[in-house]
């Protein structure tokens, strides 16, 4: 009998760790995430691009600041195949106007770009997240004042205000700190946290009235720890989708502004500081243009399909 | 009566509207010793659960306000605590189990993390104290193999688990009272008889007092020692358990039985239902709550309102609120098994009910008038 009662529970506890492979919410979602190819390649070329980021120093066959008179507007390799005679081993994608090699170019830029990515959209979270919440959880005065806020900066066109700021402020301290970064960093967060704001209310009060949360008071919870462990992790997925297209968004921003010759100073690189430049010889030579704007199309789109592929990963109705 | 553990003195909890102020509570006057458990029968929209959620101050703020009464816990008026006091309370001394374990849980929490809230909170204990005694709690709530199961989260429980894990997160801080609101309702019916043993066992074992809320006579029947019947706002009748089943007093009582089944009548019976809706609290009957709808109303019933009363006939504790069964009142012999009201009252509300939606669309024809 012993004996058989100890096989049976042998054999259930088998079962049970067969049948029950223990997988955690968000687990489940990066699972998700991590099936759908579109995710998985954005995710491959953003890690791909930070890398290169990171060991620009190191990667870099030139500093990117060389200028090398003799071999200016060298074009890439590959265009030798198709007769042209402007190319030079040396410089795989080419060379620009003042001779500095494009290749060190674009690997220093894609620095710029990631920074500009991540930190801005980093404040448009925190300030989005904190403004969101205290209207939508607090409500009443303090939801009204906050939301007209909101309205009021809501209003302004966006690349507009961003100009503006940036424009203000240039020639100012702060205006020179980092090469103009930390005035690109102010002036996209000033302009992107109002949709956050508004989504993370929008969120809350769906949230807040939800019968677990009366639970959490009903066991004595005050009103910030509900905030911070019963309403947060609840509103944190249309939230991170938001900042998955948020980052591209800033990138771009970057890039126009530095296009319109207001964004990071040259000599500093960025993709849109190339373009900038390239557009001047345009016609003597496309590669210039060409080639930063294909790396900020290829980022553009991979942090696009990472986000869409984190909205259905994180919606859990969606099923494996 | 200094060892009772609640004492809710008059009692009014209102909540202000656009179309004007609902009186959901109005006036109710109950209490509860320790290791006692009370039923509060009554249907929906009577007030049984804001009369709970008053207790711990839980009445969402605006609209609801509490505009009156007394709430002695333990001693200390909860209505003059500040907010950290009760917060101390709630959870602590008085916890709740609410209606629907499918939404009271936090989707995105596992059910340790849950349960140990309330552990770290009024306990003070750290992560792995609480992680102990939240497997504890598990198994005295009858979850099997709680050890493996205390990480998973409430997708993965079905709902009559969700419901036991409830029940583990109210009792976790060892509260003296527990307000149970419908606990079973979302239940199916052999898990509502698991989980009423459960809290009958639980009870007993704990010394813990119940507040039972629910509509459904047949949950209190088993499980309480006293019922408060609730209508529109108001306590009608109180009695024991058994004396209120034996020997009701009030017509809205009479009513609630005839409306539901019983094993023991005999077949082909026909269930009697209440016709009629609740009053509309905000300007409720002027006499007694329930006149509008009641098979056995007299002038008297517009006119005033009946006060909660011991009735002649009955145990010492036993109080309703109708001047029919009172001291003189012509409802004292009535048989209420077989004497069903009035003809003539019923006809009166079956017609007062049909012509209730008051806007027919503009396409309808009017209704011929009935023939007489």
């Amino acid at each position: 009998m012993a004996t058989a009662v100890t096989t049976q529970d042998k054999r259930a506890a088998e079962l049970n760790v067969i049948s029950r492979k223990q997988r955690s919410l968000w687990g489940d979602a990066i699972y998700r995430l991590l099936r759908n190819r579109g995710a998985l390649l954005g995710l491959i070329v953003i890690a791909f691009a930070a890398l290169i980021a990171i060991f620009a120093p190191v990667l870099a066959p030139y500093d990117p600041l060389a200028q090398n008179g003799p071999k200016q507007l060298m074009e890439p390799i590959w265009t030798k195949l198709f007769g042209s005679k402007f190319t030079d081993p040396a410089y795989v994608f080419g060379s620009d106007e003042l001779g500095r090699d494009i290749l060190s170019r674009l690997m220093y830029s894609s620095r710029v770009s990631l920074i500009i990515g991540f930190v801005p959209v980093s404040i448009v979270l925190a300030i989005g997240i904190t403004v969101g919440m205290l209207a939508g959880y607090v409500g009443g005065v303090v939801d009204d004042f906050l939301m007209r806020v909101t309205d009021v900066v809501y209003a302004f066109p966006d690349l507009l205000f961003v100009i503006i700021i940036v424009a203000t402020l240039r020639g100012t301290g702060l205006g020179d700190a980092f090469d103009g970064l930390l005035v690109i960093f102010v002036g996209i967060a000033v302009v992107n946290w109002v949709g956050v704001a508004r989504l993370v209310r929008g969120q809350v009060l769906a949230t807040k009235n939800r019968e677990f949360v009366e639970a959490a008071r009903s066991i004595g919870a005050g009103p910030g720890r509900i905030m911070r462990k019963h309403v947060f992790p609840n509103i944190l997925a249309p939230v991170i989708v938001t900042a998955a297209f948020a980052i591209p968004g800033a990138m771009l921003t970057e890039a126009v502004l530095s296009f319109l010759g207001i964004g990071i100073r040259p000599p500093t690189p960025t993709w849109g500081v190339m373009i900038n430049e390239g557009f001047i010889v345009f016609s003597t030579t496309p590669w210039p243009v060409l080639l930063p704007s294909l790396c900020i199309s290829l980022v553009l789109l991979a942090f696009t399909f990472v986000g869409d592929g984190l909205r259905d990963a994180l919606d859990p109705r969606s099923k494996m | 009566m200094a060892q009772n553990l609640l004492e809710v003195t008059d009692l009014h909890t209102q909540f202000f509207t656009r179309d004007g102020v609902v009186r959901a509570v109005d006036g109710v006057t109950f209490e509860v010793a320790a290791g006692e458990t009370l039923g509060i029968v009554g249907e929906s929209g009577c007030g049984k659960s804001v009369t709970a959620l008053s207790l711990m101050r839980l009445i969402p703020q605006p609209p609801g306000k509490i505009v009156k009464g007394k709430i002695m816990f333990d001693g200390a008026d909860v209505l003059k605590m500040d907010d950290d006091e009760v917060r101390g309370i709630r959870g602590n001394n008085i916890a709740m189990i609410f209606q629907d374990p499918m939404t009271s849980l936090n989707p995105v929490l596992t059910i340790s993390r849950q349960i140990s809230e309330a552990l770290e909170l009024h306990l003070k204990m750290d992560k792995s104290e609480a992680r102990k005694r939240t497997i504890e709690l598990l198994d005295l709530v009858g979850i099997p193999s709680a050890k493996k199961r205390v990480d998973d989260y409430p997708h993965q429980f079905s709902g009559g688990m969700r419901q036991r894990v409830m029940i583990a997160m109210a009792l976790s801080c060892n509260p003296k009272l527990i307000l149970a609101d419908e606990p079973t309702t979302a239940l199916d019916v052999t898990i509502q008889a698991q989980i009423l043993d459960l809290l009958k066992n639980l009870a007993r074992e704990f010394r813990t007092a119940f507040i039972l809320i629910t509509h459904d006579l047949g949950v209190v029947a088993g499980m309480t020692q006293r019922i408060h019947v609730m209508y529109g706002g108001k306590i009608v009748e109180k009695a024991d358990t058994g004396e209120l089943f034996a020997n009701p007093k009030m017509p809205y009582t009479w009513g609630l039985l005839r409306s539901i089944p019983r094993l023991d009548e005999r077949r082909k019976a026909k269930l009697v239902p209440i016709e009629g809706l609740p009053p509309d609290l905000i300007a409720p009957p002027p006499g007694c709550r329930f006149e509008p709808r009641c098979q056995y109303r007299r002038d008297i019933c517009k006119e005033k309102e009946p006060p909660l009363e011991h009735i002649p006939n009955s145990k010492p504790d036993h109080e309703a609120r109708c001047w029919g069964t009172q001291q003189g009142g012509w409802l004292v012999d009535t048989d209420w098994h077989k004497e069903v009201g009035d003809t003539r009252i019923i006809e009166e509300i079956k017609q007062e009910v049909a012509q209730l939606p008051p806007e027919p669309k503009p396409g309808d024809v009017p209704p011929p008038p009935a023939a007489v």
